[in-house]
């Protein structure tokens, strides 16, 4: 694993290509994510943007190319490496995914326990700073099932910051969440990026947050990346796919559907 | 040359590639379930720094398993004990033999009937909890969300059940013979002539230690058999409630049937080699 350079590239991608069983999902990606950068993947559903995600974080292994990730090739390295790796990062899903047989608390003071040689007590201390982070003070003894949506999602994050990681991934961090809500989450994003100068990739199809929070937005967009710009850059995009995704407008007569139908008749001919 | 397809197959031929096919399929599951277990004993004995908080995950999951299991293993194996010699009767009776009740229950509970009967209680609690817990950490991405952690789900999940289960299964095997023959008792005293102290005398006269190791030894085993099913189906869940539901069903399902199918192997090595004296 290498040091970590402000503007060298922690995270690169080269001819990434996965697949789900012998569908292709990601078709030859190439990117650079740099230390300390913000940077968002945005794309519509089935774009591939959450299986990206997944690659990056060593739950998907690639079918060809490579993923590095602190110069360790996720694709080839062994069990530990990867779990080196990973305490360096921090992934909060999008559901939470906060172990439901334990308090929140105990979510947040589980990989402390397990991967730091902290005294309980430390621990402990710990816990309630990351929760006060995340604006959750009080809630440690609560169980996951009797928190809201947006609860789940800020004691996720707390859990993700619980080793001070160097990556923080955010899955869809404000889908399902009022709009309130939301701005919570994009605050404490920039909050996070001003405080720590974390890298964070967040995977979103929020336009408003990715403006907000990004230095750089990754379009995904059927398994390739048709646009790699800064925020102010993107926005006067002429890219038809993206202009499409910026303003909001539908795909016509469903082309979708017409292609897949002609694929179907073709296939029965 | 014709597709492979198009070759006509005759019905015998097809009969023996269905039978290959799923042969294979067993092997390859039952080679799964082994593969599970060696790794979860591999990182029970190399993870020495962990071993502390695993201990403690264990006991909670034997308490969870165990403990609260002995009540209805209790009633269930004292009611079968009660069978036992009620049928038994029936049939001694006629031969005048009512004095060989104490040694028939003890005998068929002790090296049968007390493991198999803990052994089904046990798939219908714990067996099937597992399969629904790991089933729904997958739907709920708390699998992936352990695996980014840095921490295994192996370790974490299932390597503590598998100590859990291989202490507690047999212990409680244990526990139902006590019970077992505690219902014949019932009969001895009430409708067999027997005082409660003969019967117990008559039970300890007709049982040898190897009557209770059998037992022991076949409860160990079905303990680490009903964990490897039920954490294997947990982990083999697809997308969805209804996947969970699903992997539950049959994490029962087979683990009944391999516990049964083990019991006949057991039970006839044990035959074969002079019941392990």
């Amino acid at each position: 694993m290498q040091e970590a350079v402000p503007g060298e590239p922690i995270i690169s991608a080269r001819q990434l290509r996965v697949q789900y069983g012998t569908r292709e999902i990601l078709h030859g990606l190439d990117f650079d994510i740099r230390h300390g950068e913000v940077v968002v993947i945005l794309g519509g559903s089935g774009s591939g943007k959450s299986t990206l995600l997944r690659t990056i974080v060593g739950l998907e292994k690639p079918h060809s190319g490579e993923i590095l990730v602190k110069g360790t090739d996720l694709g080839k390295a062994s069990k530990r490496e990867i779990a080196e790796v990973r305490k360096k990062m921090g992934l909060a899903f999008q559901g939470g995914a906060l172990l439901g047989s334990l308090t929140v608390g105990q979510n947040i003071a589980l990989p402390l326990l397990e991967h730091s040689s902290l005294a309980e007590s430390t621990v402990e201390v710990m816990v309630r700073i990351k929760l006060e982070q995340v604006g959750l003070s009080g809630f440690e003894y609560y169980n996951p099932s009797q928190l809201s949506g947006g609860m789940k999602k800020r004691a996720a994050f707390a859990r993700a910051l619980a080793l001070d990681p160097e990556m923080l991934f955010f899955d869809e961090p404000s889908a399902g969440l009022d709009p309130i809500m939301a701005a919570g989450i994009d605050d404490l994003i920039l909050n996070l990026k001003r405080a720590y100068s974390i890298t964070m990739v967040i995977v979103t199809h929020e336009l408003a947050s990715a403006f907000l929070v990004a230095d750089r937005i990754m379009v995904v967009d059927k398994g390739y990346i048709i646009a790699d710009e800064p925020p102010e850059v993107l926005k006067q995009s002429t890219h038809p796919r993206v202009r499409q995704f910026l303003d909001r407008v539908p795909d016509t007569e469903n082309e979708d559907d017409v292609d897949h139908l002609r694929l179907y008749m073709e296939g029965v001919n | 040359m014709p597709a492979r397809s198009e070759v006509a197959v005759s019905p015998v031929t097809g009969f023996l590639v269905r039978v290959g096919g799923a042969a294979e399929g067993i092997f390859i599951y039952v080679g799964g379930l082994a593969q599970l277990t060696a790794r979860s004993f591999l990182l029970v004995l190399v993870s020495p720094l962990k071993r502390g908080r695993s201990l403690q995950r264990a006991i909670h999951q034997a308490m969870a398993s165990g403990v609260t299991a002995i009540p209805i293993v209790s009633l269930i194996t004292f009611f079968i004990g009660l069978i036992m010699a009620l049928q038994g009767a029936y049939e001694l009776k006629k031969l005048g033999a009512m004095q060989m009740v104490p040694a028939l229950v003890a005998v068929s509970v002790t090296r049968e009937l007390g493991p198999l009967i803990t052994a089904i209680v046990v798939i219908g609690r714990s067996g099937s909890a597992f399969a629904a817990e790991i089933g729904t950490m997958r739907v709920t991405e708390e699998l992936d969300a352990l695996s980014t952690m840095a921490l295994d789900p192996l370790a974490f999940l299932v390597a503590p059940k598998f100590i859990a289960m291989a202490v507690m299964v047999p212990c409680l095997a244990i526990w139902s013979d006590l019970m077992g023959v505690l219902g014949g008792c019932l009969f001895g005293v009430t409708g067999g002539g027997f005082s409660a102290v003969g019967y117990f005398v008559n039970t300890r006269n007709a049982l040898v230690l190897s009557d209770v190791m059998t037992g022991v030894i076949k409860a160990f085993v079905f303990g680490i058999i009903i964990t490897a099913v039920g954490c294997q189906e947990g982990f083999s869940t697809g997308a969805g409630a209804e996947e969970v539901g699903k992997s539950t069903t049959s994490a029962v399902v087979i683990s009944i049937l391999m516990v049964i199918l083990v019991d006949v192997v057991f039970t006839a090595l044990f035959y074969l080699t002079g019941g392990l004296t």
